[in-house]
Parts: structure tokens; sequence; C-alpha cells
């Protein structure tokens, strides 16, 4: 019992590392707001595409989606950081974990909006459009409202699987949490700094997928 | 012409082949074993969460929770190099069968219980009416009818578990991105890294496909 304290909860040396994980935690805010801001706005945009009309948009975006679901997004921030450079395009880490979490999370994105879209009946554009609405008018006032909150427990647990795939950016030493937890743990030779860092993670997750949880209940009742 | 040089060159395509395919069988081995495990603990978690024990209930729900909020990499790091110091020495592809299990089991156990929560209460009298226990209801009635709504939302994170497989090359599981990565650096060429996806791309590709079908398939159950 005593070891198992030692191994993951020493008091001394999570303090020791905590100003270093703060900083980590700072970063890994950052990539969030960028990640999630860009992952939103694309998913947006491939959802639009993939319900355009046109058959040529509509097949791009539908294989864009179904490409980025199919790769594991390690696989894409590896491919993105490492192989890119052979051809000659060299990004930062935080380039690199941009890039490739937009390729990956665009697609998730797309797929809520899509479904969220989808739900609204045929009646409420044709109704709008009746009243002298443009098509461009009818979408942002009258469909996107209602698609959004059609959707909002699975864009809410979207964004929290953004913020627990932004810990994959350690791999390519972006200086976020885990990557500062895990520099902590091996300079002490002690595990408790990377159960600081899920701790930091649970602070702020765990809320979130108690509200998502609340919420998704709520529909199964009603 | 140097850029098929540097991602498809042939030569090292063919070097690597032997190595990528055995590390194909690996990745679908921990796939495998992570979603009879997850599925069947997450099964049976829901099923017990039925009885009503206030204790036990209660320890269910945190473990989802937490399962639900940590990044994965963070536990698999927290375990690869927290265990051996209580002497417990496990192997890498231990480690991030473990930690996919856990994760899946979390996320199974809230899908089946969503369900569960709205088969209605008649379905339940009537079992019992007809002379069926408790348990028996449970079993032909009302599970059955829980795993059925669950199936589009336990597909979807099925995918997304098995795609984390390939969190085992931080940790030196020999599985697709950790031997292409290291074959990437070996050989100077991205060519492996485009061997890794092409491979990942032949196993979710279908996957992928198969789950917008059974998306269709069950959209009238729920």
């Amino acid at each position: 019992m005593d070891t198992f304290i030692q191994t993951f909860f020493n008091l001394d040396i999570m303090s020791q590392a905590f100003p270093l994980l703060l900083k980590g935690a700072v970063m890994t805010l950052k990539l969030c707001a960028v990640v999630i801001v860009c992952g939103l706005a694309g998913g947006l945009m491939l959802a639009l595409a993939a319900l355009s009309p046109n058959r040529a948009l509509r097949w791009s975006a539908i294989a864009y989606i179904d490409l980025f679901r199919a790769l594991p997004p390690l696989v894409l921030l590896v491919f993105v950081y490492s192989g890119l450079p052979f051809a000659g395009v060299r990004l930062s880490p935080f380039m690199a974990v941009v890039i490739a979490f937009f390729l990956n999370n665009s697609s998730y994105f797309a797929e809520v909006f899509r479904a969220g879209i989808n739900a609204v009946p045929k009646g409420q554009t044709e109704a709008a459009r009746a009243t002298g609405l443009s098509q461009a008018q009818a979408l942002t006032y009258v469909v996107l409202p209602q698609a959004v909150r059609n959707v909002l427990p699975d864009l809410l647990s979207n964004t929290v699987e953004v913020v627990k795939l932004t810990s994959l950016a350690s791999v390519v030493s972006l200086s976020e949490l885990l990557y500062s937890a895990n520099m902590a743990r091996s300079v002490t030779y002690n595990a408790s700094p990377l159960v600081l860092a899920a701790g930091m993670y649970l602070l702020v997750l765990w809320p979130l997928v108690r509200v998502i949880a609340r919420y998704q209940r709520g529909l199964a009742v009603n | 012409m140097r850029f098929i040089e540097t991602f498809f060159n042939t030569k090292v395509m063919a070097d690597y082949m032997p190595d990528l395919i055995h590390a194909m069988g690996v990745t679908l081995g921990l796939a495998v074993a992570t979603i009879i495990t997850g599925i069947l603990c997450g099964a049976a978690l829901a099923c017990l969460r039925v009885a009503g024990l206030k204790l036990v209930n209660f320890c269910i729900i945190v473990f989802a929770d937490i399962m639900r909020a940590l990044p994965p990499l963070v536990l698999i790091l927290i375990l690869f190099f927290g265990m051996p110091s209580l002497g417990l020495n496990i192997s890498g592809w231990m480690v991030v069968y473990i930690v996919l299990s856990l994760v899946l089991t979390a996320f199974s156990e809230e899908i089946f219980w969503g369900g569960l929560t709205a088969i209605p209460a008649g379905q339940w009298e009537a079992g019992r009416a007809t002379g069926l226990s408790k348990a028996q209801t449970l079993f032909y009635i009302a599970f059955p009818q829980a795993a059925r709504r669950g199936i589009p939302p336990l597909v979807n994170r099925v995918l997304a578990t098995t795609k984390l497989t390939a969190l085992g090359s931080v940790i030196g599981v020999k599985e697709i991105l950790s031997v292409s990565s290291s074959a990437q650096s070996f050989s100077g060429s991205a060519t492996p890294l485009t061997m890794a996806a092409i491979a990942y791309l032949i196993i979710f590709i279908p996957a992928v496909i198969a789950s917008h079908k059974i998306e269709r398939r069950y959209h009238f159950a729920t």
C-alpha cells in the first residue's frame, strides 16, 4: 500500500511538477481552442457540401469524411509530422497537430452536423423560402439553429473527444499537458506527475461528461 | 515523379511488406480482443445496474465517467510506467489491451444502460406477468431490445476504440504504426508511412461503410 502511494500519489513530486504541468495545461487549452474552432467550422462546411445538390461536390465531401474517419488520428499526425518533410513540407509540432486533427475532427463534426440538418423537416426550408428568404438566409436563420439544437449532445461529446485527442500531441513533443507530465515522470522516475495530469484532465472533462449524460437521459425519457 | 519515389517507392514497399503484414495481425488481434472484452464487460455492468444496488451503481457510474473523461494515452502511460514500480511487469500489448478494454467497457455500459432505461415499463410488467423471473425478463425481453437500440452508437464507439490501438506505438507494441515508423527511420523514406495509412484503410474503410449501412438499418428501431 505504501509503495502504491509512493508510486502514484507522491505529493512532494506532484507539487514539484505542478508549475511545469500548469504550463502544459495552458498549451493544451490553446491547442483545444484552435482545434475545436477549426473543426467546427470545417465540419459545418463539409456537412453542407455533403448535402449539396451538386453531385461532384457531394461525393468528394463524403469521400473526404469517410477517408479521415477511417484513419487513426495518431497515424495522420505521424504522417503529417514525419512524412511531409520528405516532400519538402516542414511543419512545427503545433502546426502539424492542428492540420492532422483538423482533417480528423472536421469529418467527425461533419457527420454530426449532417445528422442534425437531415433531421430538420423539409417544410421548414420551404416555408422560409415562401416568406421570401433567400436560400442562404433560410439556412442560416431557420435550418441551422434547429439542426444545432437537434445534435447539441453529440456536438458536446465530440468536443470532449477532441480535448482528449490533444494528448496525442505529446507524441510529436509539443509541450502540452501530457508531454510535460511525462517529462516530469522521466526526470523523477515516478508516475505521480502522470496521475496529477489525469486529475487535471478529469477536473475539466468530468463535468462535461456528466452534462452530456444528463442530456442523453433527458432525451431517452422524452 | 519525385513524389512517387518518396511516398510510393516500390523497393521499400517490397522490403517491409512482410513486417507490415505481421503488424496488421497484431493490430487486428488487439482490436478483436478489446472489442470482445469491452462489449461483454459493458453488457454485464449494464445488467448489474438493473439490480438497483446503490453502492454498486455508484461505483459503476464513477468508473464509467472517469473512463469516458480521461484521455486513453494518459492511462496507458500511467500503467506502463507505474506498474513496474509495484513489481508488476506487464507487456505493452497487455497495457493497451487493458486500457482500451476499460474504455470500451465504460462506453458500452452507458450505451446498453441508455437502451435499458428506454424500455417501457409495460415490457417488464408483461414479462413478469407471464411468469418469468426478473432475471429472465432482463435477459429474454429487456436486454435484447436495449442492445438493438444501442447498435448504431456502439458500432461508432467500437470503431473509435479500435483505431486507438495505434497508441500502442508510443509504448513499443509492434502494431502497424510503430513498425512503419521504425521502418521509415531505417529506410529514410516516407513510403512505410504511406503503407501504414493504406493498411489502416484496408481495415477501416469497410468498417466505416458497414457502419453507415448499420446506422440506416437500425435507424427506425430507435
